[in-house]
């Protein structure tokens, strides 16, 4: 569903993504893991069409979109969470996720997806009228994943939605990841945490200084000696 | 003595609407793209002139109710063409350069707008000599015999730009805070990348916000017309400052700062040309108060009365 080609991206002189490949298939979970700097991030910015490619292809649903601009990549079924939630603080909660489906024109549709986000959060639906500015993480987080499912997303593209959460609340956000998989939305998942993002990954690519070193299942990756040193502080 | 307070209410309640008209669109603009378009003086000069042409071409001359509507109309279009034409020529290409360069730019369009108005406008078959004062038609209604009430006198004039500044401030209310589009400003002006990641194309929201601007411009440069009978090149200058000053008074990017700015403004002034006594008072040092005003905003609260900047602020 999702092929990227031998990504290269720059800002400015520094090179953060060397040469990226890695695909995701239709109706799986893959997630990117690796540390601070290993270029997760840029790569997903690329894809959204945030940031321009040095050089090589995205394919998406079998047309190719690296050069598409950003506003347009929302309208092919790819929508993306950025790390650090980016929620729009002065607006009301339902204004962010009526924000999520500016694309769309189906009304019937828009409003069908805000039940099925207030029901999946419904802390969101108690405070829909409210500034988003005033929640706590875990609170934005559940707005910012139920921002991107209003676009009704083939393929849904998530940056760190554990960071800064507790426990408690992460196995929550996890947990809705594994739902939205059952309900049919394919999801490319970037996360430090690589623990709780490999326990439910289909498939997985560990990142370093902007390469792939080492990929496999969620499972295998998980029982890896050198993944197991690296990234889940085991000696 | 309160007659006199009233008349300088009233007078500088007019006046503060025209401000407020005008400074919507500097602080609209900055909401969006952190630019003062310093050339927005010129779009209010350029819909005044642009009610005249539409006078001009309506011909007959007649000077009937129904020729306001019209007159205003066409100065809207001629206000926006050419905002958008600024913002696709001038200021697009400089959206990635550092922040001095568009301002230069900005500098370089007000003078272009008044020297191109001045030398061509009278060129156009029909159109009057642009060189100096333009007389602006005495439209029926909001022309004529004045209001008096208590023995403050009104112009209908006055009476026209207070409705218009009312209208527009209602009008963009709802625009801003009811419309899928002006959610979409909204997001632009808090958060563009993200924005950009619900489907919104900033460019397009970038055209709207110049196009709202200058619309509210060319209402004020009618009213301008219509308060003071003749318009000339020169009107979007001083005019453009005390806008701009009422915006950084209300805090810039936030539009109903821009409105409270204006009219504050607007009756400050007035109310200083009224009463200061001795050789500062009277209408010579009529101009010197709003700017006074503006460096002590600058200085002692610089992110104005309702704050920060803010399309988003409702």
């Amino acid at each position: 569903m999702l092929e990227v080609k031998d990504l290269k991206v720059a800002y400015g002189r520094v090179r953060a993504v060397k040469g990226i490949s890695f695909s995701v298939e239709q109706g799986q979970v893959v997630t990117l893991v690796g540390t601070n700097g290993a270029g997760k991030t840029t790569t997903l910015k690329t894809i959204s069409g945030l940031l321009q490619p040095e050089s090589g292809e995205i394919w998406f649903d079998g047309r190719r979109i690296d050069g598409t601009p950003a506003h347009k990549i929302l309208g092919l079924g790819l929508a993306h969470s950025p790390e650090g939630r980016k929620i729009f603080p002065r607006l009301t909660v339902e204004d962010n996720l009526k924000l999520g489906a500016f694309a769309r024109r189906d009304r019937a549709g828009v409003a069908q997806d805000l039940e099925r986000v207030y029901t999946l959060f419904d802390i969101l639906r108690q405070r829909r009228t409210q500034p988003a500015g005033t929640f706590s993480g875990g609170e934005q987080q559940m707005l910012a994943i139920g921002r991107a499912m209003m676009s009704r997303p083939k393929l849904l593209m998530l940056d760190e939605p554990s960071m800064g959460l507790s426990p408690l609340m992460m196995q929550r956000i996890m947990s809705t990841i594994t739902e939205l998989q059952q309900e049919g939305v394919t999801i490319l998942l970037v996360e430090q945490n690589a623990q709780a993002a490999l326990s439910l990954a289909d498939y997985g690519y560990v990142l370093e200084v902007g390469q792939v070193v080492l990929q496999d299942t969620g499972k295998s990756l998980l029982t890896d000696d050198k993944v197991r040193k690296a990234y889940l502080g085991e000696d | 003595m309160t007659q006199s307070f009233f008349q300088a209410l009233a007078d500088g309640l007019t006046l503060g609407s025209l401000y407020a008209l005008i400074a919507v669109g500097y602080t609209v603009v900055y909401g969006i793209v952190q630019l003062i378009n310093f050339a927005h003086g010129e779009i209010f000069m350029v819909g005044a002139f642009g009610a005249v042409a539409t006078f001009v071409v309506l011909g007959g001359g007649t000077l009937a109710w129904w020729v306001l509507p019209i007159m205003l109309a066409g100065g809207i279009v001629a206000a926006v063409l050419v905002a958008l034409a600024t913002e696709r020529l001038a200021y697009r290409p400089l959206r990635n350069a550092p922040r001095l360069a568009p301002l230069i730019t900005a500098i370089g369009i007000s003078v272009f707008l008044q020297e191109a108005v001045r030398l061509f406008y009278g060129r156009i078959p029909g159109f009057p000599d642009a060189k100096s004062n333009v007389q602006f038609p005495n439209i029926q209604g909001v022309t004529g015999s004045p209001f008096v009430i208590g023995g403050v006198t009104i112009q209908r004039a006055a009476v026209f730009t207070v409705v218009a500044l009312v209208i527009c401030t209602i009008f963009l209310y709802g625009f801003v805070n009811r419309t899928r589009l002006g959610r979409a400003m909204q997001a632009t002006s808090q958060d563009p990348d993200t924005a950009r990641l619900m489907g919104i194309d900033i460019d397009k929201i970038i055209m709207i916000a110049f196009a709202l601007g200058a619309a509210l411009a060319a209402v004020a440069g009618m009213a301008q017309g219509l308060l003071n009978h003749n318009i000339n090149f020169r009107m979007g200058f001083i005019a453009g400052l005390k806008a701009f000053s009422a915006a950084v008074l209300g805090g810039i990017g936030n539009i109903y700062g821009a409105v409270l700015g204006g009219l504050v403004l607007g009756v400050a002034e007035s109310m200083a040309v009224t009463y200061v006594p001795g050789v500062f008072g009277g209408s010579a040092w009529k101009d010197v108060w709003a700017f006074i005003i503006l460096i002590l905003v600058l200085v002692f609260r610089p992110q104005g009365l309702l704050g920060a900047r803010v399309v988003d602020r409702a």
